[in-house]
């Protein structure tokens, strides 16, 4: 009984950095109607950004957040002129096959580089024992610096003069135009804070888990799971889709092989979709 | 009521004499003569990869081009049957020709229950369902005792004895690939020409205007939706008789399903000839890059950038910008 709760409570630790990935997609999503399927491979630029901080420049892992949140940041205004300016207010398919194939050309590069083999970042830090359990470090760490960022993108949509206006654009963008916010910038803003917090999320992963250039598909995939479990649109929903993921999967691990795993995922995104087409969490919003 | 079939006689007839049909015919007939000529072992392989991509790409056109919707995981219908095929005939001893249909029967009739649930589900929503299908359906056959795992099935080389020993046996898949590849052909003239067609088109223009007009938006995407996955089954079938052994990473590679979307947006998605024209030039660029030193390990790199620039500049492909070009050419290749 206390190995389930311990799995659970190592789940919810790991699922607060599923919402944080998630943030940043349902950011992208909510604000600008596309669904931005480079987030995987952002993820992945992410872990990378930390291999090659700890391993060539010897940073210590933690150093290394606010480089990759800007460095994150620049690359998403780059990204957001190359492949998805062009295709705003287009049919979906559009947006959907533009950041698709970016998507192709990164994961092909990072393949020609790195290969497919398995990468691990040691980072040493000491875990917090209960009963017989160890919850390591890192994951304690992770969940701590993920509800901090939420909390200061909070503050940022909610207080900030540009915050506002992220949200007034993600409402309506032809009114928000009428009064004299130059949407394109925000949008551009919005799309490079997604893949900032893309980034450092993949970060985070890196300091938990080993991690190949393939691996943004999995944590993608569980991005939009956690995003249809959140609502669309809604950062906080997205950290509490975040948690409920890890939740669930931290009480499946008992039970099952993790080969599983996404078949749950995919079993949740579909019941959630059909039962909840607006986000269980996402009710206040209506 | 004799006004009714008179018209219906009347719209069949048509598709005769309309050029598409002659020239899917004679597509077919290139396929058929070029490696007969001279026995060229060499040159039918690689048919049979365009005869497989032009399968895939058009069938990926009926939901991509007409329905307005991608389908990211195309490669389940193609794997999946892969694996029932060669189960029914590993197994259950079943003849190639009837493990290859049950398989295309299987697998469509799978893709329609699915169908009807997730496609009431509109746009990105229907594109994200199809990354995890594929996923999902991998995960649950590596799991999958019966069908071997992860370590996949086998078949014995004795299976081939009946279609006269493996070196004829492997003519005799192409030809039935080819036959294949100019029914996915025929099934994108067919549907196009047809009320459900018309029905798809105006789903892709419209969704909520197709709906209020009275197209039983639903039932016709998850229609479609099976509809493209019957000929890839049973192709997958083929392919894996062929290679006498499938397991889930072959069967379920997203390589190829997304080498089908880059081949329909080259062509021209929502055309007929243009996932033909697509899987040649796609075919031929990839035997320069592979040749080519530089290139080899970029194919992926070079597809995603091409896929980049129809996207962005040439929405309508090739066929497209032939269009843009000579209007009237819209009338002879559809």
């Amino acid at each position: 009984m206390i190995g389930i709760l311990a799995s659970i409570i190592d789940g919810v630790l790991v699922g607060s950095v599923y919402g944080l990935a998630a943030m940043g997609l349902t950011l992208i999503w909510g604000v600008m109607d596309v669904v931005n399927l480079t987030h995987g491979a952002m993820i992945v630029a992410g872990m990378f950004a930390l291999y090659l901080a700890t391993s060539a420049l010897g940073i210590s892992p933690y150093a290394a957040l606010v480089p990759i949140f800007i460095g994150g940041f620049l690359v998403g205004i780059m990204l957001y002129w190359v492949a998805v300016h062009r295709v705003i207010g287009r049919p979906p398919l559009m947006s959907l096959l533009s950041t698709f194939s970016v998507n192709l050309v990164l994961i092909g590069l990072g393949t020609a580089v790195w290969g497919t083999v398995l990468f691990n970042v040691p980072v040493s830090l000491p875990g917090i024992s209960w009963q017989r359990y160890t919850f390591p470090g890192t994951h304690l760490l992770a969940a701590a610096l993920t509800v901090v960022i939420a909390g200061l993108l909070y503050l940022f949509l909610y207080h900030t003069r540009i915050g506002k206006a992220v949200r007034a654009v993600a409402g309506n963008r032809e009114a928000a135009e009428l009064v004299g916010i130059p949407t394109t910038r925000v949008l551009s803003l919005a799309f490079a804070l997604g893949v900032a917090l893309a980034g450092v999320s993949g970060m985070l992963i890196g300091t938990m888990f080993p991690f190949t250039v393939l691996s943004g598909d999995t944590y993608q995939l569980k991005g939009f799971v956690v995003t249809v479990l959140g609502g669309l649109g809604n950062p906080t929903g997205a950290l509490l889709g975040g948690i409920a993921l890890g939740l669930i999967e931290g009480l499946a691990t008992p039970f099952m092989p993790v080969s599983w795993t996404p078949v749950i995922e995919f079993a949740l995104f579909v019941a959630v979709l059909i039962a909840f087409p607006k986000g269980i969490f996402a009710l206040r919003r209506s | 009521m004799r006004h009714g079939a008179a018209q219906g006689e009347g719209r069949y007839a048509g598709l005769f004499r309309r050029p598409s049909f002659w020239i899917i015919a004679l597509v077919i007939a290139a396929f058929v003569i070029a490696p007969l000529i001279g026995n060229d072992v060499e040159m039918r392989e690689s048919l049979v990869l365009a005869a497989i991509y032009i399968i895939l790409a058009s069938n990926v056109n009926l939901m991509l081009g007409y329905a307005g919707y991608v389908n990211f995981g195309s490669i389940v219908f193609f794997g999946l049957g892969g694996y029932v095929c060669v189960y029914l005939m590993s197994a259950q001893g079943w003849p190639l020709a009837a493990a290859a249909l049950a398989a295309g029967v299987a697998v469509s009739l799978l893709a329609l229950v699915f169908g009807l649930g997730i496609l009431r589900l509109r746009g990105a929503y229907f594109a994200l369902a199809t990354i995890g299908v594929n996923e999902a359906v991998q995960a649950v056959v590596a799991n999958f005792n019966p069908w071997g795992g992860s370590a996949g099935l086998y078949l014995s080389p004795r299976l081939f004895l009946p279609l006269g020993g493996a070196m004829q046996a492997l003519w005799v898949i192409y030809f039935l690939l080819v036959a294949v590849m100019g029914l996915s052909l025929y099934l994108s003239y067919v549907i196009k020409s047809s009320k459900f067609g018309l029905g798809l088109l105006a789903i892709g223009q419209n969704e909520d205007a197709a709906a209020v007009l009275g197209v039983p938006t639903p039932l016709f995407k998850a229609l479609a939706y099976s509809a493209s996955a019957f000929l890839p089954a049973i192709a997958g079938g083929l392919y894996f008789f062929k290679s006498a052994f499938i397991q889930p990473t072959d069967a379920f590679d997203l390589t190829l399903s997304t080498e089908a979307i880059v081949i329909v947006m080259l062509g021209g998605q929502g055309t007929i000839t243009g996932p033909a024209l697509g899987a040649y030039l796609y075919e031929e660029l990839r035997g320069w890059l592979l040749t080519s030193e530089t290139f080899s390990h970029f194919q992926l790199v070079v597809s995603g950038a091409l896929l980049l620039v129809i996207v962005l500049f040439a929405p309508g492909g090739l066929m497209g910008w032939l269009y843009g070009r000579w209007p009237r050419l819209r009338k002879v290749l559809e």
